[in-house]
């Protein structure tokens, strides 16, 4: 049963990633990447990390796609230009991803992942594993992370700014 | 039967590839950064299975501040492709060649 629901998200995930990669349209590729966070929120749960699955959808569907899809508003792109695959540099990232896809799973055949055994109980469900962890291994990083997400917002502010003085092209 | 840990390693790795594979081929810069974003979004994925599959917590906390970078560095990374928006009027890539010689 387990199996069989995660060859089908599996797959949808996959497919909606395909989808990001040739919907010529951004709104429609927007789209594809908020089903594909779903289908790996759905992962996220069947690996017992129920946190993650809901930070995920929340952060990353709610927050990110949102921004993507105000920026595309902004910006006006609809239609957009079809996707037009050059011959020598379409070879090319096509042959490195081939070789990218081949080497990750040579890594996971050749370390023997297959035999990991699955442990019975679910980690990830307990909340207070993750608020223990964040308070005392991980406290520095917390705090790097709150000064991060400030310069970032002082950035963007900076960034956003309409500056008057320059002149306009 | 649980799917086993190699199955979720070689979906992220999949993933990563079609987003790498994305990010090779389009010519839309906000295109681009949503294939980045499903690269780091696998990422996380195969993180999350090997934490699962090890028994720990460490993984799911990183993917945490993954989460947190992430969120952090698409408001910059879209708020920069607006500036150049405003400057050029265009976002697709080969259009913007001034560091082109």
């Amino acid at each position: 049963m387990e199996q069989i629901a995660f060859t089908l998200i599996s797959l949808f995930t996959l497919a909606c990633a395909v989808g990001v990669v040739l919907c010529k349209n951004a709104v429609n590729g927007a789209m594809c990447l908020l089903l594909c966070l779903a289908g790996i929120a759905g992962l996220f749960i069947q690996l017992h990390a129920y946190l993650l699955a809901f930070l995920l959808v929340w952060v990353y569907a709610g927050a990110v796609v949102a921004l993507f899809l105000f920026i595309i508003m902004l910006l006006d792109m609809q239609g957009g230009k079809p996707l037009r695959i050059r011959g020598l540099q379409g070879a090319a990232g096509v042959v490195s991803a081939a070789l990218l896809i081949v080497g990750l799973n040579l890594l996971a055949v050749r370390g023997k992942l297959a035999s990991v055994a699955a442990p019975g109980h679910g980690v990830g469900s307990r909340l207070e594993l993750y608020s223990d962890q964040l308070l005392t291994t991980y406290m520095l990083p917390v705090q790097v992370m709150g000064f991060l997400l400030l310069i970032a917002m002082l950035g963007v502010i900076v960034l956003s700014r309409r500056t008057d003085a320059a002149p306009s092209k | 039967m649980t799917p086993a840990l190699n199955a979720y390693v070689m979906l992220s790795a999949s993933l990563f590839a079609i987003g790498f594979l994305g990010v090779l081929l389009r010519r839309n810069t906000l295109v681009i950064y949503m294939c980045l974003e499903l690269m780091l979004i696998s990422a996380t994925l195969a993180l999350v299975a090997f934490s699962h599959f090890n028994g720990t917590e460490d993984g799911d906390v990183f993917v945490f501040f993954i989460l947190t970078v992430a969120a952090a560095e698409v408001a910059v990374g879209l708020a920069i492709i607006v500036a150049l928006f405003r400057a050029r009027q265009t976002v697709q890539v080969d259009e913007l060649d001034s560091l082109k010689h």
